[in-house]
């Protein structure tokens, strides 16, 4: 398996991992405390929309992907901030209008397309330079805002309507959240695909959640986690010559099986 | 000189009238509590209060904004207990600092929270999660996350509904200790408890009914029963005009 290091398409897999995994690690924190999980597979699924939208004019992948969802969160934000209650179903309505702009527009685009399978499944083997600039620049300002904005986003977080008393502007704070989340969504996709994104945003972060006494610490924590399932989920994926974003996720998932069965052991032994 | 002054405040959602002509004076170092009816129009009187709404007829006086003047304690603490996060960080979100550091908290910010920590007996749980600590213990730290901003009036919302028996006891002895220094509003169903401790009482229901128990209250201290009041008891010890108030606003 050393030789395969390499292989220049296989660093990118590595780095991207790695990138894609710690981001996913502070964002997939603050969305399982936010409550926004199914807020995030919505956004997901509807950046396909964007995906579409890219195909058609011509545009990089990346690009419409994330204007897209962007768009998307920012719509969601300003319907629920007041309606909260009926969140649910402006989630559920752009997460299958987005899907559904996005097949239309691709049967629409004349030619052959790429194979649209690997934005479903992800396809960290063919990611490139340009990809891990992005996915470094948006963990560059993920963790910018997570270390000079830390207490406005644990008092939103934590107690919104404590945080509005205080003086925080939380409708902000919630936007800031919800465009953070969509464009670690987007970057995502490329390594899960994004049918599996919700799984790489949540499952690290509930191991860590039950390890940390502080959002910081969770944050960092399943960074961490996610990262290490992320290798050997792409380390079995080279191995057995399965699709990487299933074989990450299913790596996660017996990560998490393992840490249930251990997790009460470990406490009893505290 | 009133900390605290209503006058003729009235307020409605949509065409519902919900407050009507409330007037309400609070010196210093009053307990006061705030009773009445589901509906009858606590909450909106303290959100008015709190200034998360704007009345639309009255006026509302305390010395600076309600977010100095005011440490506000919510009703429901049980909510989140998952939430990674460690005492000392909600305490810390009381604060009101006009410059901030940069990041993280500054010493004085840690020390004045570790300070309002020790005012409810809670300074050695500074490092615990939140999620582990019980009911009463969660709401004490809530307490001093109100304490934090150095609040004239405390005002709390219902602060023993999700609590033991064991707990609300010791929630009230600890509200009776601060109210030496601090000057105490509550909002609660819980009559009984609160009349031991309260020297006010406001009633609520669209219309305000005031009442000045500090007088009263030995009457009711020889009483046999002294872990519940009856409400026949409340009614004549707040005497017939409270009833008559009520009957007028329930119509």
């Amino acid at each position: 398996m050393i030789e395969a290091l390499q292989f220049s398409f296989i660093q990118h897999a590595l780095l991207a991992g790695i990138l894609v995994s710690f981001a996913s690690g502070i964002i997939g924190s603050l969305i399982v405390v936010n409550r926004m999980v199914f807020l995030a597979g919505g956004i997901a699924h509807a950046s396909y929309g964007g995906i579409g939208v890219a195909v058609f004019l011509g545009l990089p992948i990346f690009l419409g992907a994330s204007v897209f969802a962007v768009l998307a969160a920012l719509f969601i934000a300003s319907l629920t901030l007041h309606k909260r209650h009926r969140m649910d179903t402006f989630i559920g309505l752009i997460w299958a209008v987005g899907m559904a702009i996005g097949v239309v527009l691709i049967d629409l685009t004349p030619g052959y397309h790429v194979d649209m399978i690997s934005y479903l499944f992800g396809s960290i083997l063919a990611v490139s330079t340009q990809d891990l600039y992005f996915m470094s620049a948006l963990l560059g300002v993920t963790v910018f805002v997570m270390v000079f904005w830390y207490r406005e986003i644990l008092a939103v977080s934590y107690d919104s309507q404590y945080a509005s008393l205080r003086g925080i502007n939380v409708a902000l704070w919630y936007r800031v959240i919800l465009i953070l989340s969509a464009l670690t969504v987007v970057v995502a996709i490329k390594v899960v695909g994004l049918i599996l994104v919700i799984a790489m945003l949540t499952i690290p972060v509930y191991i860590a959640e039950r390890l940390s006494n502080s959002l910081r610490s969770m944050m960092f924590l399943s960074g961490l986690i996610a990262t290490l399932f992320t290798l050997l989920g792409l380390g079995v994926s080279y191995y057995y010559n399965i699709t990487s974003g299933a074989s990450i996720i299913l790596i996660s998932a017996m990560g998490l099986g393992l840490f249930l069965l251990l997790y009460p052991k470990l406490k009893a032994n505290r | 000189m009133a900390l605290l002054s209503i006058e003729n405040l009235s307020f409605a959602y949509e065409k519902e009238l919900v407050l009507e002509e409330v007037n309400l004076t609070v010196e210093p170092l009053d307990f006061l509590a705030i009773i009445g009816p589901n509906g009858g129009g606590k909450s909106t009187l303290l959100k008015l209060i709190l200034g998360l709404q704007k009345p639309q007829k009255g006026t509302i006086h305390m010395e600076g904004e309600p977010r100095n003047a005011l440490g506000y304690v919510p009703q429901n603490t049980n909510v989140n207990t998952d939430f990674p996060i460690k005492v000392i960080e909600v305490v810390l979100m009381g604060h009101t600092s006009k410059n901030p550091p940069l990041f993280g908290y500054g010493k004085s910010e840690i020390a004045c929270a570790m300070g309002a920590l020790e005012q409810v007996g809670m300074e050695a749980f500074a490092q615990s999660k939140i999620g582990s600590l019980s009911g009463g213990q969660r709401q004490r730290v809530m307490i001093a996350r109100a304490l934090c901003a150095h609040p004239q009036i405390l005002i709390l919302d219902e602060p023993t509904s999700s609590i033991d028996i064991e707990g609300q006891k010791e929630i009230y002895a600890l509200l009776k200790t601060l109210n030496t220094y601090i000057t105490i509003i509550v909002v609660s169903h819980d009559i009984s408890i609160i009349l031991e401790y309260a020297n006010k009482v406001a009633h609520i229901n669209k219309r305000l009914a005031f009442h000045d128990i500090s007088n009263k209250k030995e009457t009711f201290h020889t009483h046999n029963n002294e872990e519940h009041f009856c409400e026949i008891e409340l009614l004549q010890m707040l005497g017939s005009s409270h009833c008559k108030s009520c009957e007028e606003t329930t119509v």
